[in-house]
């Protein structure tokens, strides 16, 4: 191999050649190595600065409820993962199955023509910033709840405890509703693509046997499709569960943990957002960390997960799953 | 109303339901982006002035957070862009083997840490470097800062897309090149990579338009000022940073400006999304 | 002989491509009638025509008329015609997702058919109609998939059979299988047309010779001759057929 280089040369060309081809394949490996490096790095710095908070409290940090920065210091993160739960259960409540409506029509249903803008149009969802949502939430959104919506559920279903107290408008509510519509793009791209996944033939059978085009869609499509969905909707949950401003500004932001969908409360990255920078004492910052540690080990497991099943599902092309 | 209780029509009925819920589904997406735009718009256009855009957000404007923005995201692009887009290379022309799958891995997993969770650590790292002896605990609000957290969530997300780009360059191209004496690291890099170059360009145009819109990791990194830009060593305004105080603020004229605020914002990001069409519009025409 | 099957100048089109054109012929009753042609002849084209599933693909047109005893199935709902006129395709296409059992018993679950009892004994029924049913009897909770290739066409017959349609078009379904699977639908075929008429497309003449009582011969698009299918291979009256049967084109 090198014999054939060198007898190859081109005069200047050759030493540099034969330099400069394994170099630059090092080089690049190495920056690449860097950036997973770097992905390390952000484990091994979050481990040593939480390090004093996962000793001080072990395991009751996840269940304790009471943050208190005055000794007797004390930290618990049980509220702002509560939250964290409650805010990402209604945006999948209500995404989900808005997301797969959507796919189905771009899919299945829409004539071809339109097909492409409104993908463009369903996509720039995502392109909005999280900021500008919760602009959206606070002065749009949430005079809506505050004033129609919620008494109007309230009117209907305030017997159930998730529909009591004083709609506000700026409620776990309306950041579940921020997550929902923030999390469609999405669920609804990824189903979307695995709905394509399935072969024309599988349609063609159940048409073959008398079905309508939403009996064709439930029988031979979703069904053969359905890892790729619940890949999808694990995306959009592990989406949900990162993201920041736009549940800040909407969620209320009070450290307590209240039944009712009406009342404020606390993710762990709108507490952090809204409070790292006041962290007093060093246990605090510690205990801050160690909370962004649990939300940064929720977004790896399920993201994860999630690629997971969707991998598997496109790489196969088969619905069994 | 009678219903029909004959079965075929009733099935035609579910389907013709169906179809239309289907269509409800994306009228219901539709109705808060258009929303917002049109917000954005209205009120947005009702509160820029002239005044606005050229005095700082201690007076009132939001100079300083355009120069802010600006700043960050051509240092952090500066720094993203070549580090993304050699990754992206490794990955597509050396990564087919197991350890390129783990790195293929890991910058997936990368594109997924929260962005608060990167703002905390690179809050985390500075304070401790600082404390350490290289820079300074007060680094931690600084533009220098504010630009590593900014490159922590770009690189990842430029890497995935020039891998993608250089992945659509057929192989006939790499074989072709190959086949006439070229060594492949000039192959990939006076052949393969301008070939890719509009798909690499969008990349990175819609990694720094995405860092434009970035305001978690800014809280506990750049911080904000109200100044203008003061140093790398010194906190920095942004605009996202600048929506979030005026529209969280008491003042109800605030509040009214951070929709200007966010159509310069998403004017911003729209324009970076168009120069890069622009792009390959004209590199597809000068070919 | 009754004819089940009417087709009247039946012409098909993919978006401006014309596929078939000006098809007319009978199919009889209770009687298998082969469609041979090369490839492209548009033969599928032809029996796709013939339960609505040609209009299935975007910007295919259909004109003509094709009369199920006299309904053109033209003006009836798609739904219907396709439950009386029954599809089996060249590549065997069972649910994956659903078992055995429950792939014969969609098009039923469909119509509305939920009691067990029923759905118990034309399961049953369909199986032991497409010769599957031994083969099947212990494991129909398994998944479609998890069958051999011959056997999946079965069960696709026997999924199609469930629902006593009337007519059963098959696509080429052997082409995709080994000699001796190709031989046990044959057998089926056989047996079948006691109960159904049966509309078999398919490249291989021997096979249409082997099966049928009818066979019609396209080429290019058009219906070149249609006739019992003894006398088409022995004394075929157009030169193209000859040749065509003569293995000199195709």
């Amino acid at each position: 191999m090198h014999l054939f280089r060198w007898t190859r040369g081109k005069g200047r060309g050759t030493s540099t050649a034969t330099l400069g081809e394994p170099l630059f394949q090092w080089f690049s490996t190495l920056i690449a190595l860097g950036v997973v490096g770097v992905l390390i790095l952000i484990a091994i710095v979050l481990f040593f600065e939480a390090e004093a908070s996962i000793r001080a409290f072990g395991w009751s940090f996840l269940s304790g409820t009471v943050w208190n920065p005055q000794p007797p210091l004390l930290f618990g993160a049980f509220p702002f993962v509560y939250g964290t739960l409650v805010t990402s259960a209604l945006a999948l409540l209500f995404g989900v199955p808005i997301s797969l409506g959507i796919a189905i029509f771009l899919s299945e249903l829409a004539p071809p023509w339109i097909r492409v803008p409104l993908t463009y149009v369903v996509e720039l969802l995502a392109a909005v910033p999280s900021v500008v949502y919760g602009l959206w939430g606070i002065f749009i959104l949430a005079p809506v709840m505050r004033t129609a919506i919620e008494p109007f559920i309230q009117g209907t279903l305030g017997f159930l405890p998730i529909f009591q107290g004083t709609p506000i408008g700026l409620d776990k509510l309306s950041a579940g509703v921020i997550l929902a519509i923030m999390i469609i793009p999405t669920i609804s791209s990824v189903s979307r693509e695995a709905f394509l996944a399935v072969p024309d033939s599988q349609r063609e059978a159940a048409l073959s046997l008398g079905a309508t085009r939403w009996e064709t869609t439930r029988l031979a499509v979703l069904r053969y499709a359905r890892a790729g969905i619940f890949g999808a909707v694990i995306l959009g949950l592990g989406r949900a569960v990162g993201e920041t401003m736009a549940v800040t500004m909407t969620i209320g932001n009070k450290n307590v943990i209240s039944v009712s969908l009406f009342d404020q409360g606390q993710t762990i990255a709108s507490w952090i957002a809204n409070n790292f920078t006041e962290a007093e004492t060093p246990l605090e910052l510690s205990a801050f960390i160690e909370l962004g540690l649990v939300l940064m080990l929720m977004s790896l497991i399920i993201n994860i997960f999630a690629r997971l099943m969707v991998a598997r599902v496109l790489r196969r092309g088969e619905g069994a799953a | 109303m009678k219903l029909p209780l004959d079965r075929d029509t009733r099935r035609r009925w579910i389907d013709v339901a169906m179809g239309v819920a289907a269509f409800v589904c994306v009228v219901i997406a539709i109705i808060p982006l258009g929303s917002i735009l049109l917000e954005a718009s209205i009120r947005g256009l009702r509160s820029l002035s002239p005044a606005l855009l050229t005095s700082t957000t201690g007076g009132g404007g939001i100079g300083n957070a355009i120069q802010g923005t600006l700043i960050l995201i051509l240092l952090s692009a500066l720094v993203s862009l070549p580090v993304g887009i050699l990754t992206g290379i490794y990955l597509a022309e050396f990564g087919k083997n197991r350890l390129g799958a783990a790195v293929r891995f890991f910058v997936e997993v990368m594109t997924q840490v929260p962005s608060m969770v990167v703002g905390i650590f690179v809050y985390s790292l500075v304070l401790e470097l600082g404390l350490i002896g290289l820079g300074s605990p007060r680094l931690v609000f600084s533009t220098i800062s504010g630009v590593l957290a900014l490159s922590t969530i770009m690189v990842p997300f430029v890497a995935r897309t020039s891998e993608e780009a250089l992945r659509l360059v057929p192989i006939a191209v790499r074989e072709s090149s190959l086949a006439l004496g070229i060594p492949r690291y000039r192959t990939i890099l006076r052949v393969v990579v301008p070939s890719a170059s509009s798909a690499l360009v969008t990349g990175g145009l819609l990694g720094i338009a995405r860092v434009a819109g970035e305001t978690a990791p800014l809280l506990v990194t750049a911080f904000g000022s109200n100044d203008w830009f003061r140093g790398l060593d010194q906190p920095i305004e942004s605009l996202p940073h600048t929506i979030y105080v005026w529209a969280t603020g008491p003042y109800v004229a605030q509040n009214q400006a951070a929709w200007g605020v966010s159509l310069v914002l998403v004017v911003m990001m729209l324009g970076l999304s168009i120069v890069s069409r622009v792009v390959i519009r004209l590199r597809s025409v000068s070919r | 002989m009754a004819i089940k099957l009417s087709v009247e100048s039946v012409s098909a089109w993919y978006g401006e491509k014309l596929a078939i054109q000006d098809i007319t012929m009978d199919i009889e009753d209770r009687m298998v009638t082969a469609v041979i042609g090369p490839s492209g002849c548009g033969k599928s084209t032809l029996i796709r025509c013939l339960n609505r599933m040609h209009e299935t693909i975007p910007k295919a047109r259909v004109e003509g008329k094709v009369l199920l005893q006299g309904e053109d199935i033209y003006a009836a709902s798609p739904v219907s015609v396709r439950r009386r006129i029954g599809m089996v395709f060249q590549k065997a296409n069972p649910f994956p997702t659903m078992s055995i059992y429950d792939n014969v018993a969609a098009g039923l679950r469909l119509n509305g058919v939920r009691n067990r009892d029923e759905l118990d004994k034309a399961v049953l029924g369909s199986l032991k109609q497409a010769a599957l049913w031994d083969e099947v009897k212990d494991s129909l909770d398994e998944s479609g998939a998890s069958l051999s290739g011959g056997q999946q066409q079965r069960l696709c017959i026997a999924r199609a059979l469930a629902v006593k349609p009337e007519v059963l078009l098959m696509d080429e379904p052997c082409s995709a299988l080994d000699p001796i699977a190709t031989a046990k639908i044959e057998d089926l075929i056989f047996d079948l047309k006691k109960d159904f008429t049966l509309v078999v497309v398919t490249h291989n003449m021997q096979q249409a010779a082997r099966v049928s009582e009818t066979t019609a011969f396209m080429y290019l698009g058009k219906l070149i001759e249609v006739n019992n299918t003894r006398e088409l291979f022995e004394r075929p009256r157009e030169a193209l057929t000859e040749s065509y049967i003569t293995g000199r084109f195709g």
